[in-house]
Formats: structure tokens, sequence, C-alpha cells
């Protein structure tokens, strides 16, 4: 799988580590979010046949963290943006 | 029909003109007291044990394609109960003494072959740890032993002793490990359900479920509504699809893990043998095809194929293993779905729904697990109580912090 990094150009997949569901970004607070809602962030997952939004990270070129948009059930890359821009949309600080 | 030498006999003089399809084909009914839902090991021989052991009856099989054309005819074929964990050991202890009796039982030649299983060591913390797993095991009643390199050396005189990153100082061996004939296992599930009265309904997709007040009253399909008292799902790999159905999320990724086979050739690895640390295990079919594997992908997919830097990834495991495996070609390889759960562990539980219940989450070990996760989630169902040796397969496993992590990864489903 080629991967279209918004910097880089297109890269090899096996440049990066995969995380997982790009959900993981909206980490809820810990502190205030109660046990059922932080047990369904860490552990539960939609797990879509088709199109997937994933966090990806380029270990082996500039280690930046992209939300990649891919189908699960083709392998096509459709979309990859900096993680750092989706975060920021999201209204998250940095 | 049972099967038997003198009924070889009596067909062979009669020109083989005897013999009947093994199972019916019939047209699902309006209502069952249980549909199982997917036609593959788990749920065949889930409906094998209800019918045989629980007794009960009104039983249907729900396969959305045909019989065993899933998992169970995808994988590596390799049975096993070289476990380290309480919760997981007893388990698939009590899986492989039902393997060892299953062909009588079900009077079916599933090729179970006893041919050992040998996961090798090459550090002094590996022969820590695998010592510990040892000792585990033999405390649950199964069987162990610790082979030292000369020993290993005789039985497999060509692996690569001398590896300079991974040095070969012995293995953990588990004699009554081997393998089983994959399809066979299916079919003879599906004969034996099928004798005692079970519906095995083949292209038959489940496409809905219709649940009021918080009880499931049966499942919409592709063949129409299926009405049914208790619902039990069994269909890893595609778990997290059927059981949006019932509006659930599961802690459960799907992931593709590919298999290879060599060309045939002469008797060579009379065993099973695991090089964990270099990402390859192999054995060897009836036929003398090398059947070998490494690592999942690592990445969600519903494809049932790969890609190639794992078959590199695997290749390379090979040569490190066993250099000579480089002279032999590669005839076929593919890939399945697994169900890779967030501690690398199954689930056999009751759901938020009355009357539905679900098995799955086997990560790469299904196999092995077929006829306990069967006879378990017949349990299940049938008593609503789980089996003894499946307490721990909890969904709220994951809420009560009692995961069961072999490998202690975390909740990082491609890593386990």
């Amino acid at each position: 799988m080629i991967i279209p990094h918004p910097i880089l150009g297109p890269r090899d997949a096996q440049e990066f580590v995969y995380l997982g569901d790009a959900s993981l970004i909206d980490r809820p607070d810990g502190m205030t979010a109660g046990i059922e809602v932080f047990h369904d962030y860490l552990y539960n997952r939609d797990n879509p046949a088709g199109l997937h939004r994933e966090l990806w990270y380029h270990e082996q070129g500039d280690r930046s963290w992209l939300v990649v948009t891919r189908d699960t059930v083709t392998h096509e890359i459709v979309s990859a943006e900096l993680a750092r821009d989706v975060a920021r949309a999201r209204g998250r600080s940095k | 029909m049972r099967y038997s030498g003198l009924r070889v006999i009596a067909e062979a003089l009669t020109g083989h003109k005897g013999w009947k399809p093994v199972w019916r084909d019939p047209a699902p009914q309006a209502a069952y007291d249980y549909v199982i839902v997917g036609g593959g090991g788990h749920g065949l021989a889930t409906a094998y044990y209800l019918a045989k052991e629980f007794k009960q009856a009104r039983i249907a099989v729900l396969e959305k394609g045909y019989l065993g054309g899933g998992n169970v005819g995808r994988n590596t074929t390799i049975i096993r109960s070289n476990y380290l964990l309480d919760g997981n050991e007893p388990f698939y202890e009590f899986s492989l003494k039902l393997w060892e009796g299953l062909e009588q039982d079900f009077n079916y030649n599933a090729m179970v072959s006893q041919r050992g299983i040998i996961n090798l060591i090459h550090t002094d913390a590996q022969r820590d740890a695998f010592t510990r797993r040892g000792n585990a095991m033999i405390l649950n009643g199964a069987d162990a032993e610790m082979v030292s390199r000369d020993q290993l050396r005789a039985m497999y005189p060509f692996l690569n002793f001398d590896n300079a990153r991974f040095p070969i100082k012995g293995a953990l061996m588990q004699r009554r490990g081997g393998t089983v004939r994959h399809d066979a296992v299916a079919w003879g599930y599906a004969r034996g359900a099928d004798m005692r009265g079970v519906d095995l309904i083949q292209n038959c997709e489940v496409t809905g479920m219709r649940i009021e007040n918080g009880r499931i009253l049966g499942v919409e399909t592709t063949r129409g509504f299926i009405g049914a008292k208790k619902v039990g799902v069994a269909v890893a790999g595609s778990s997290s699809r059927v059981m949006a159905h019932a509006g659930m999320r599961l802690p459960i990724e799907s992931h593709v893990l590919q298999a290879f086979v060599s060309e045939g050739l002469k008797p060579l690895i009379d065993g099973v043998m695991t090089f964990g640390a270099g990402h390859f295990y192999v054995s060897q079919s009836d036929k003398g095809g090398l059947v070998f594997g490494g690592d999942i992908d690592g990445y969600n997919s519903y494809a049932q194929r790969g890609n190639l830097p794992v078959i590199e990834d695997v290749a390379e495991g090979g040569m490190a293993l066993m250099p000579m495996i480089g002279r032999a070609r590669l005839l076929r390889m593919w890939g399945g779905i697994m169900d890779m759960s967030m501690d690398g562990s199954p689930i056999i539980d009751r759901t938020s729904v009355d009357g539905l219940y679900f098995n799955g989450g086997w990560c790469y070990g299904g196999f092995k697990a077929t006829p306990a996760s069967g006879w378990c989630f017949a349990h299940l169902l049938a008593t609503d109580q789980p089996h003894p040796t499946a307490t721990a397969y909890r969904f709220d496993r994951f809420l009560k912090g009692l995961m069961i992590d072999e490998k202690g990864q975390g909740a990082q489903p491609n890593l386990h």
C-alpha cells in the first residue's frame, strides 16, 4: 500500500506504524468522563467493512501522525491528512 | 449412514452406488428454538453438541455462503494447548481432549494427527518463560516437556542452530499437539448435526435482527425472517458486522492473516515447529507441502488477502530457521480474516439483549479451539451458565480489569 503523505508525497506503508481507528484522537477526559465512557473509548471499535479513518505514524520518515482514509475491503487508500490538522479541526489544542 | 471398513468394501463391490449426500439441504422453517449464525467450524460444532450433548431440538445453522467456506477452510490446521494463563489453559486442554476422541465421537475421519509441536528457545530468558509455561500446562493436566539442543538436533538436524541473531538453544514441546484435516472437521460436525435433525441452511445471510423490549425474536435473512427463542452468533472475522445488527460495538478489530503452502516435498518435518522470535511457524501436510505462516498484516482488513511486505517477512523467517526452504517453490498463499480482540483472548458470553449470545474474538487461534468452543457455547445456550472452562471469556472483563492477555500487550489488537 502507498500512503499519499500530505507533505512528503507517496510513501510506502512499510515506513509507517499502524495504531487503529482515528476516533482514538477523541480521548475523553479521564477525570470527568466516567468509567463506562472511558471503557468504550479504550476497548470498543466500530470496525467497519468499507471506508475506515485510521491513525498511521510515519516512524521511518518525518515522525508525523496521519489520519488515513482507507477501504478495509479493497485496501484502497482514499486520502491522508496530518492528524494534527484533524485534531485542531475538532477543537483540540494540539 | 455410518462409515466403517465393511461399508467401504461393500460399496467397492457394488460400484459405489450406495453413497448418499452427507447432509440434507432444507429450506428454513418459520421458527426454531435455537438459531446459530455462522456455518463454520465453531457454529457447526455448537449445533452438534447442542443436539448431542444437551439434547436440544429445533436447531438451525445459518450460513451466508457454503458450509466450512470461511476460516475453518483457511487456517493452518494446528491443534495444541500450550497456554500460560488460568483463563485460557483449562479451556484449550478441554479442547485438545475433545480432539483426541473426536473421530470416534462423530464417526468421521478428521485425520487427527498428534505429531507434536515445539516452540523454539533462543535465550536464557525465553527458556525461563517457556519452563514456566510448561509448568502451568502440566498443572492444568496438559503435557509439556523441555527439549535440549542436542535432542532437537536429533529431531531436526537441518535447522540453523548457530544463527547469529537467534541461535537455537532448545524448545518447549507438547507431544499431544499436532494437526487435523480442517475441512473434515467442518464436514464431520455438519454431518453429525444433520443426523440429529439440525437444519443446515446455506446461502442464507443474516441481514438484521428483530429485537423488541430488549429480547431477540429472530433474525432477518436473505431467505426471509426466521424466528428464534435463542440466537447464537459464531461468525469470527465478521463479528462486528453481524453484531452491529443488534446495535453493538465490540472490543474487536478485523485483521488479515496470511498462510502459505509450498510445492509437495518428501517427508521432512514430522511435527509442528514455531519460531516465534522470527515470526514464522511451519508443519508439513500429508501431501508433502510445507504449510507455514507468520504475523498478521497489522491493519484493519476484511479483504481475505494480504500484502507483499508480510510475505517477504515470513519468507525471511523461514530462511533464517531452515535455509534449505529457499529451494522450495511457493505453491499458493491466501488470507483469512481474524477477530483480533483487545487482549488476544476470545469471548463466549451472553449479551445485553435477552436470548442473544456471542462467540468470537478468536484472534488467530480459533481452529484448535473448535470442539471446546462449540461445546462451551452449546452449554451457555442450553443452560444460560458458562461452561466451567470458559468462565473467564466474558464481555465485561475489559470493564473490570480482568483481561486474559497472554502476551501482555494491552489494548492493541494488532500486537496480539
